[in-house]
């Protein structure tokens, strides 16, 4: 019998197309696969994706001071700096219909965004205000805006702060991220370092560099044979330290850091006994805390774990066999330790060292409880931002640099041992 | 086939292990292997044949005796200076290497030159047929393939001595049976001595040169496979090595070489031969193969007796008969299928043995 070759699509024993069909049995589960994962989707669509979009807009947001001055900046635009050394009459009186009648509460928000730029902002309009308010409440409407405003203070003849509004008059601007760096505008745009006893973030941000690299490098360099303990010891043997390692991680984050806080103060545990040891002079006594040493020594017993625990489900699914089997072929135990071990260990070190590194890197309680002056890392500067100077567009800037920077070293990683290559467990 | 008086290459020389100073592992061991020679130890698990293994690539110390390689005491040289090749269970191959880097590992470490190392690489795989893998991870490869490349890196370079604990263990048994062959030619073809474990008896017989039976820490009997099977000096080996029909009884006369049995439940004397029992009225177990059992004759008219036909089972080249026979019940005669086998179950037939394949040995403990 002559078997039919049919170019025609396969249909099931039904007639029905077989690719439709394939189709229509498998909706079922993708919906509801989509619908079990929805939640989550949901959640990190909250929690993580629009918290982390609306830092990234804040950091170059400049809209909210530029609803409150339209016309007056609107008037600046125009101000042509080469003709002219003060702001044409228009800009004065702009703004003093702006100041006369804009909402207290945006305008005082307002302020705070200008002093940014340039201080004594703050000062010269509040006390500007007062001398329009007084005019308009009286109805007297000055001739001239311009020496209106010069006469109710002098400043407002100076050129700087004109010069300094020129920073404010677009909806994004690009100065917080500046800022984070030590730098600024001068006075015809340009950007240029901070003054000196200004700069403060390009050095803490190094330091935040160098805490987390010697933080990772210590937790490697610690957690290594801890972890091949774990790995190697008797059962009743590695359960034990396996608790050791774990109920710091469980306890306080604040009640560890206060911990090592009393252990390495000046009257505190370790200088106490190395005092009475004779070791130490009792006027030579060690500064092991409220400085880099102490973020040092607190951020790497507090991140330990995240080292160890990689490392060691890495280390356990590695057969004793192999140094067995590379002494057998004749390798010394370093050598076989080197060439065979080692390299097995790579995914777990690469796994603990990136998040010890992450999580380092943006550290702020520990640093800040222990780090005293200067032992502070960046994280303590976006707190500081956050809460006392509520700049929150440097602080979103800040963020998004550490986002960055974490990104980088993401990328560099990937680049250099591979990402599939990671395994926490 | 090499003899155990040929010049010693591996001695053993009473060789105890215990691990925790209470049990002994292995108890005087006294082993002598030759050169060229492929020795399998065999034994149960637990019974000490790889921890006697371990102690010979220096993985472990003996508790008592020294052992000897080409007449050196061994035990102060450490693992890497013995030059023993060895092929684990689980094939030990590192993962993060390919299969050419495996092989070269033991080369490298021994500083050999890059055109020497690639050259003895390339020969060593060619010689288990693995020569396109060489650049392939041990993880593309299938079990089969994994066992040959650690074969070949035992082997690359140039040992004294290979041991294998049970290399075969993880391999399905078609190939089990392929790669039993395979190894067997390497070691006629290269001729280097061989130390191989295994708790698979087929595997020895098919293997060896020689067995070491162990139970219990000690070698039970140390033979060629045919020795060993024939003329077990045992209830152990007798049990352990191929099956056995075993019964009981009581030593009533010796004459010669041969005594007179008493079953136990009084179903008759049986004429055996006299191998390892003690004085008149003691104890015997009685052992004979299921294929040296004749059906349905006298034969020459010892050890004549009646059983009953219990359940047959067709099995292609031969049938097996299990019988009912002096009480027993579990007795199993093989029978070759020569076409005209015309019993069936219930019935009862005559059967007879040899007194020279029924063997007298010790009671099992």
């Amino acid at each position: 019998m002559e078997v039919p070759i049919s170019t025609a699509e396969l249909l099931t024993t039904d007639g029905v197309p077989l690719k439709q069909s394939l189709k229509k049995a498998e909706r079922k589960n993708k919906i509801r696969a989509f619908l079990l994962v929805f939640p989550l989707l949901l959640f990190i669509i909250v929690t993580f994706v629009m918290p982390i979009g609306d830092m990234l807009l804040r950091s170059v947001d400049d809209t909210q001071i530029n609803t409150v001055f339209p016309n007056t900046f609107s008037e600046f635009k125009k101000w042509d700096k080469e003709k002219d050394e003060l702001p044409p009459e228009e800009v004065y009186k702009a703004l003093f219909e702006e100041l006369a009648y804009g909402d207290k509460i945006q305008v005082g928000r307002a302020l705070t965004r200008m002093n940014y730029s340039k201080s004594g902002w703050k000062s010269l309009i509040k006390n500007t205000s007062r001398a329009i308010k007084k005019a308009v409440k009286k109805n007297e409407f000055p001739d001239s805006y311009k020496d209106f405003l010069i006469t109710a203070n002098d400043k407002w003849a100076d050129p700087t702060f004109w010069y300094a509004m020129g920073q404010m008059v677009n909806n994004q601007t690009p100065i917080y991220y500046y800022n984070a760096i030590d730098m600024t505008y001068d006075q015809d745009q340009n950007v240029i370092r901070q003054e000196e006893n200004r700069r403060v973030y390009v050095q803490t941000w190094i330091k935040t560099l160098k805490v987390s690299v010697y933080v990772t490098f210590f937790c490697l360099v610690l957690g290594f044979p801890v972890a091949h303990l774990l790995a190697n010891l008797p059962l009743r043997y590695s359960n034990l330290l396996m608790i050791f390692v774990l109920l710091p991680f469980w306890t306080s984050l604040l009640v560890r850091t206060t911990a090592w806080i009393v252990m390495l103060q000046q009257q505190g545990v370790i200088n106490g006994i190395l005092v009475w040891l004779g070791i130490l002079n009792d006027d030579g006594r060690l500064s092991m805390v409220y400085n880099e040493t102490g973020t040092l020594i607190a951020m790497t017993q507090i991140l330990l774990p995240f080292m160890i625990l990689p490392l060691y489900s890495v280390m356990r699914v590695i057969p004793k066999s192999h140094m067995r089997a590379a002494q057998n072929l004749g390798a010394k135990p370093a050598t076989a330790f080197w060439k065979v071990y080692l390299p097995q260990t790579i995914p777990g070190m690469s796994a603990g060292g990136l998040l010890v590194f992450v999580l380092a890197i943006g550290y702020f309680i520990t640093p800040e409880l222990v780090g005293g002056k200067d032992g502070k890392l960046i994280g303590s500067w976006i707190a500081y931002h956050l809460k006392t100077t509520l700049n929150w567009g440097l602080c979103a800037a800040l963020g998004a640099i550490l986002l960055g920077v974490m990104l980088i070293f993401y990328w560099l990683y990937n680049k250099i041992v591979g990402i599939d290559n990671i395994k926490l467990g | 086939m090499n003899s155990a008086t040929e010049k010693t290459f591996v001695k053993f020389e009473k060789i105890d292990k215990s691990y925790d100073g209470e049990v002994l592992v292995v108890k005087n061991l006294n082993l002598d292997i030759a050169k060229g020679e492929f020795v399998t130890m065999l034994g149960p698990s637990g019974s000490g044949k790889t921890t006697t293994l371990m102690m010979l690539a220096g993985f472990e110390t003996p508790t008592n005796g020294e052992i000897y390689l080409d007449g050196m005491p061994i035990s102060k040289i450490p693992p890497y200076e013995r030059e023993i090749g060895m092929v684990f269970q689980n094939y030990a191959l590192f993962p993060h290497m390919t299969v050419q880097e495996n092989l070269a590992f033991p080369l490298e470490v021994r500083k050999m030159s890059k055109a020497e190392t690639k050259e003895k690489v390339q020969k060593a795989l060619d010689m288990v047929e693995l020569g396109e893998f060489g650049t392939r991870f041990p993880a593309q490869l299938s079990g089969g393939q994994q066992q040959r490349v650690a074969l070949a890196r035992a082997l690359v370079f140039e040992p004294r001595l290979v041991l294998m604990d049970e290399p075969l263990g993880a391999l399905d048994k078609n190939l089990r049976e392929q790669m039993q062959y395979e190894i067997k030619h390497i070691h006629d073809r290269i001729g280097i001595t061989v130390v191989y474990v295994t708790h698979d008896q087929s595997e020895a017989l098919t293997m060896s040169n020689r067995i070491a039976v162990f139970n219990d820490g000690v070698v039970q009997q140390l033979s060629t496979p045919d020795i060993l099977y024939e003329k077990p000096e045992n209830s152990f080996v007798a049990q352990f090595i191929g099956e056995n029909n075993r019964m009981t009884g009581t030593i009533k006369s010796v004459e010669n070489n041969y005594c007179s049995v008493e079953l136990e439940n009084g179903a008759g004397t049986v004429k055996a031969l006299k191998v390892n029992v003690g004085e008149i009225g003691e104890k015997t177990q009685l052992s004979v193969r299921p294929e040296r059992v004749s059906l349905g004759s006298d034969g020459n008219g010892e050890n004549v007796f009646t059983g009953k036909v219990e359940e047959l089972i067709y099995l292609g080249d031969h049938i097996r008969v299990r019988l009912d026979v002096c009480g027993n019940n579990e007795f199993i005669v093989k029978v070759p299928n020569e076409g005209s086998f015309d019993y069936n179950e219930g019935d009862s037939i005559k059967l007879n043995w040899n007194p020279n394949d029924i063997r007298a040995l010790d009671l099992p403990n």
